[in-house]
């Protein structure tokens, strides 16, 4: 949250319409998502020339308020305090008082009110409470303009800015001087440093304090010691500013140190010094090191937290939080006064391990700039002065490993103009780098730019260097162009070829397709997990429920199937097409199909149920389509959560690619179908496809029934007609099976159709006979069977 | 003598036409006149009893006796058997009101669509559609990308590890871009774009989603410019939202890239007055973008000084949302079929 009227005091914003600034800022990149202001429209300073009392009320009067040159209001008003010649606020017809109150023109126990007067309470800016009612309406000092806005006037108006905090480029935004830069590098303004300057004693903080860094994640620490400070409320300015930023003031002490971080980002810790003792050693933690933090918590610390120790034991978890043990009270006296940098990184972690994300790790985790360090100690030390009436110790003490080389990045004008795709001649880049006070020389056709350390977030290439001026010459600026790169056709590369055309297909089948998720639940994971591979689990999920990397997408199919028989969708036919992971993370795409319900509906007639045939002739469908005809068979599957009678391995090649089948009912009670191929499977190598002329000799069908055993598959006594047919046999299929009246109990009888042809010439009877007979024998003889009707 | 027969069976075959009801008594009244035994049949084989000089004319009168019989025979049976066919007709008519049988065809997920949308356009520009794994190492999500351990911008982008800080779910779909520029082998120009499922640590809600699907693209060439990159969103903005959408870019912050925009779109609904759609402000915010940083170019084998490129990246679920007006994300992954259903048709377009 920014505070305008504190940034105010670092920049001349004084002309600025601040919503059309904040639009500003927002195209020059630091996205102002909110600005909040308690200005009010229809508020003016109002005059009470005339105040008589109300015909038909004991304390009500009605005013003639003048509120302009020609513009006199009649107002009536209940507040005791009510006088002629009195200066006071109105709300005219129009405003809208906070809690969305609207003031309109009204009657008062028959007088007309075109208005409200309003104490300040009424405006948000005082409680609500007694006093403030006991004290009526506002009564403005007489150097009041009338028909002036009367929160200016007040100096109570404030506006605020929230930003985006997630998008913002840098730590610019978490405080008001890094924020009044930004200001000024759109509006190209100068920024005003707040004053620094404070008395020192003779005495220097030498003879108290010994500083010993032994950490290389504390590469600046600055010091200085103050005494005899006075604790009591803070003035008003520090008070409101701190409030508008979302701080509660708590003491004059406390508050300065966090007005100063507000102002320059940079964090300040205030120890007791009387508590602190006289040595300052700031190292690692050891791991199991405690200290009690300010808000009462006992913290354990491990190895990669940095400390600030008095010589023995942890006093501060730099950076993060103050230890209680050191704590600035109301009975404090003298203080030392940290600044300091530390490792960014070091402080996120522990932020992030001790669940203690504060103000001031926030701010450190970003990283600081060291110019800054400096400068906020001593502005500390100036607002002690004035408003603690502390005494300064002379000195600072200091360990300062501080790299700091600036940063210098020289590049030819041309090289932004490359990045932009625009021009921008040499006069206007040197305009906004004036206006981003980037100081810079030129050196023949280059510019030789020394980025400010303030600007941690610009690495010195010509790229950032592009980026800072193409945002304050406008983005608005940029032309549409297409690249110039050559002219080429772009393809799916690799599975994603495959993904897409599969995906095609089989919503051609009347598949819909769905998204669900890659992490599962442990209950989920244990069915179908017939890969027999381990699941990769999640070591720190969110919720149980998203814990396990999938290997199957059935069990998310079957979710989408409930989800879907809850709101009542009687035919519910789906696929999925997803990666799954397992506990080595070797990758397998998967498709998966699950249908339950009706194939073909009809209102009226007889529908055609989804079963197993069915999906078996969706998975052939696609594998013929993908060119595997005649590769691929269904085999006797022993997948536990499938129906163990109504299941089959599907092979391509002789190898499992896949399973097909109903799913278990001790796993969903519902008829539901289920499919799941291996992607990367079909991903082999097929035939080219080639014209084949239709047959041009006469076919000549026969047809043959047995009478076997039960369990005897078709698909044995098809191979073996197959093998028995030879080439002559163009195709079998089967066109009857029947069990019941006539068959024997632990019989079946099945029906093919043989069809035989040949290619090139016109087959006699005589020698389809041969084979035919060569077939029924076969078959008779491979299994036991009987030929039917003899 | 002669005559007279004929003119006996002539008027014989006019009393017989009126008394014909249906094809049988067609085909016997055939048998009467031309049957082995039949009238004509029978006057015709008295001309062996003709003198020769008469067999012609008497030839001939036989021939028109036939004629005749023969026309009315065609004529009879073209009327009887139209009748025939119209009686068999009217019995098939069918209530073609009554409701059809219901050809379905499968719908795409709705992500999906709009993701083969979007591949289009691109593929038509020369980019590839690559995809690439989900389980990715931390080098290629995060360190290749300019984002080193410990950086701020990990927090944006709460990650799912699986071992360590090594092996994570992606939380961004940019690995592929690294991995596509690894095998560029910084000679090779590039034109990808990596719609996929990425994953970070939020909890499900109407806006947030711990699985959602970014569309992200890359373009590494010669002298690649800012203005590039605002053509090419251009297009699939226009071709997404309608001709009449414009895109502006405001500065932004990542750390792959270098200037970063944000793209925003004028409100294809309002125009651009406010509405609900664009929270009054007449714009929307639909991308991430930038030109490659130097340093991702050069992690990856590209030399910054000869090649440079821009990349944009688009939340899918984000773009559905806005161009269907979806307001609830959970609708893409719970799949009320009832929904998607009605996704199975074409877009309309701009000549539609």
């Amino acid at each position: 949250m920014i505070s305008l009227e504190w940034v105010k005091e670092y920049i001349d914003i004084s002309d600025q319409d601040l919503k059309e600034l904040a639009v500003k800022i927002t195209k020059a990149g630091i996205n102002i998502e909110k600005v909040i202001t308690n200005h009010i429209d229809h508020l003016v300073i109002g005059e009470v020339i005339e105040c008589i009392d109300h015909p038909d009320s004991d304390h009500m009067h009605v005013c003639q308020v003048r509120t302009g040159e020609n513009e006199v209001h009649q107002i009536v008003c209940g507040a005791p305090n009510i006088k002629e010649g009195l200066k006071v606020i109105v709300a005219l017809p129009g405003a809208v008082l906070p809690g969305d109150f609207e003031i309109k023109k009204s009657k008062l126990r028959g007088v007309e009110s075109n208005g409200m007067i309003c104490a300040l309470y009424e405006l948000g800016l005082e409680e609500k409470n007694d006093d403030t009612y006991a004290k009526g309406i506002e009564e403005l000092k007489n150097d009041a303009v009338v028909g002036s806005d009367p929160l200016v006037y007040l100096g109570l108006e404030s506006t605020l800015y929230e930003l985006d905090i997630h998008k913002h480029r840098n730590n610019d935004c978490y405080y008001h001087i890094g924020f009044a830069y930004e200001i000024g590098a759109i509006l190209n303004r100068r920024v005003k440093l707040p004053a620094l300057d404070f008395t020192e004693e003779d005495d220097s903080i030498e003879n108290y304090f010994h500083l010993k860094v032994e950490t290389e994640k504390c590469p600046y620490y600055l010091a200085k010691m103050v005494t005899e400070v006075e604790i009591k409320e803070s003035p008003d300015f520090i008070k409101r500013r701190l409030l508008a930023a979302g701080m509660r003031p708590i003491n004059n002490v406390v508050d300065i140190s966090n007005y100063v971080m507000l102002e320059f980002g940079q964090p300040l810790h205030f120890f007791d010094k009387d508590k602190l003792g006289n040595e300052i050693l700031v190292r690692d933690a050891k791991d199991g090191e405690e200290v009690v933090t300010l808000d009462g918590k006992k913290r354990t610390l491990k190895k990669s937290d940095i400390v600030i120790t008095n010589g023995e034991t942890p006093v501060c978890i730099a950076g993060v939080m103050g230890g209680e043990e050191t704590e600035v009270t109301e009975s404090t006296k003298n203080i030392l006064i940290e600044a300091a940098i530390f490792d960014a990184v070091s402080i996120r972690y522990t932020a992030s391990n001790l669940d203690l994300r504060s103000e001031a790790s926030l701010r450190y985790g970003k990283g600081l700039s060291y110019e800054y360090t400096e400068m906020a100690l001593k502005r500390a030390c100036h607002l002690l002065e004035k408003y603690a009436n502390a005494k300064i110790k002379s000195s600072v003490i200091s360990h300062d490993r501080v790299d700091k080389t600036p940063k210098i990045v020289e590049f030819e004008k041309e090289a932004v103009n490359r990045i932009l795709g625009i021009t921008i001649n040499e006069e206007d880049m040197k305009v906004e780098l004036e206006r981003l006070e980037f100081a810079y020389e030129q050196k023949g056709d280059k510019f030789v730019v020394t980025i400010p350390s303030r600007r941690l977030d610009i690495d010195p290439n010509v790229n950032d260097i592009a980026e800072e001026i193409g945002r304050l010459y406008g983005y608005h600026n940029l032309v549409s162009t297409i690249p110039k790169v050559p002219i080429r056709q772009g393809k799916y590369v690799g599975d994603v070829k495959y993904r897409k055309m599969i995906s095609k297909r089989l919503r051609t089948l009347g598949l819909n397709e769905v998204k669900t998720y890659t992490l599962i639940s442990k209950e989920m994971a244990k069915i179908f997990n017939y890969h027999d591979v381990a699941n990769a689990v999640l070591p720190n999920p969110m919720s149980s429920d998203k814990s396990i990397v999938r290997t199957s997408l059935i069990p998310s199919l079957l979710n989408v199937y409930d989800y879907n028989k809850k709101r009542k969708v009687k035919d519910i036919c789906i696929y999925e097409i997803a990666k799954t992971y397992d506990k080595e993370y070797n990758e397998t795409s998967l498709i998966t199909g699950l249908v339950s319900g009706n194939y073909v509906n009809s209102d009226w007639r007889k529908p055609v149920k989804y079963d197993f045939y069915v999906v078996k002739g969706m998975v052939e469908n696609l594998l013929d389509f993908m060119g595997f005809k005649n590769r691929y068979s269904f085999e006797t599957s022993d997948v536990g959560d499938l129906h163990p009678g109504v299941s089959a391995d599907i092979l391509l090649d002789r190898k499992r690619i896949g399973i097909i089948g109903r799913v278990h009912p001790s796993v969903h009670k519902d008829e539901i179908y289920v499919f799941e191929l291996s992607l990367n499977a079909l991903m082999s190598k097929i035939k080219p496809l080639k014209y084949k002329e239709a047959p041009k000799y006469p076919e000549i069908e026969k047809d043959m029934a047995f009478i076997l055993d039960k369990d005897i598959t078709v698909g044995e006594v098809m191979t073996t007609i197959k093998k028995a047919g030879g080439r002559l046999l163009d195709r079998v299929t089967v066109f009857d099976v029947y069990t019941g009246e006539n068959v024997e109990s632990d019989k079946k009888s099945v029906a093919f159709n043989l069809v035989f042809m040949d290619p090139n010439r016109t087959l006699t009877d005589e020698e389809v006979m041969e084979v035919f007979n060569h077939i029924i024998e076969k078959v008779l003889n491979t299994f036991q069977a009987k030929l039917r009707d003899q | 003598m002669e005559n007279k027969k004929f003119e006996e069976v002539k008027t014989q075959i006019e009393m017989d036409k009126g008394k014909i009801n249906d094809l049988k008594e067609l085909n016997d009244l055939k048998v009467k006149y031309l049957g082995k035994k039949g009238f004509i049949t029978e006057l015709n084989q008295e001309i062996k009893n003709i003198p020769n000089e008469e067999k012609k004319a008497f030839g001939q009168q036989v021939q028109e006796l036939r004629t005749l019989f023969n026309d009315f025979y065609d004529e009879k049976k073209k009327e009887l058997e139209t009748i025939i066919l119209n009686e068999q007709l009217e019995k098939e008519a069918i209530d073609i009101t009554l409701p059809a049988v219901k050809i379905t065809t499968g719908s795409p997920n709705i992500l999906e669509k709009l993701i083969e949308e979007v591949e289009e356009v691109f593929m038509s520009m020369g980019y590839d559609v690559v995809d690439g794994p989900e389980i990715e190492y931390d080098k290629y999500n995060f360190e290749m990308l300019n984002i080193p351990k410990g950086h701020p911008a990990r927090d944006a982008q709460d990650t799912f590890y699986l071992e360590g800080e090594e092996i994570l779910l992606r939380s961004q779909t940019s690995p592929v871009q690294v991995r596509t520029m690894l095998k560029g082998n910084g000679e090779i120009p590039i034109r990808m774009i990596c719609p996929g499922k990425t994953y970070r640590r939020d909890d499900d809600d109407a806006t947030h989603s711990h699985q959602f699907l970014q569309i992200e693209g890359l373009l590494v060439d010669k002298d690649i410019s800012l203005s590039d990159l605002k053509g090419t969103i251009d297009i699939i903005m226009k071709r997404l939202f309608g001709n009449e959408v414009e895109s502006r870019f405001r500065p932004s912050y990542y750390q792959f890239t270098e200037p970063s925009v944000e793209v925003d779109i004028s409100c294809f609904n309002c125009g651009g007055k406010g509405c609900s759609i664009c929270k009054r402000t007449g714009w929307i915010t639909v991308a991430g973008a930038g030109i490659v940083h130097p340093n991702v170019l050069k992690m990856s084998g590209y030399d910054p000084e000869k090649w440079s490129g821009f990349a944009f990246g688009f939340g899918t679920e984000r773009l559905a949302m806005l161009k269907y007006d979806i307001n609830d994300l959970r609708v893409f992954y719970n799949t009320d079929l009832r929904e998607v259903k009605t996704f199975d048709r074409k877009e309309k377009e701009e000549n539609d």
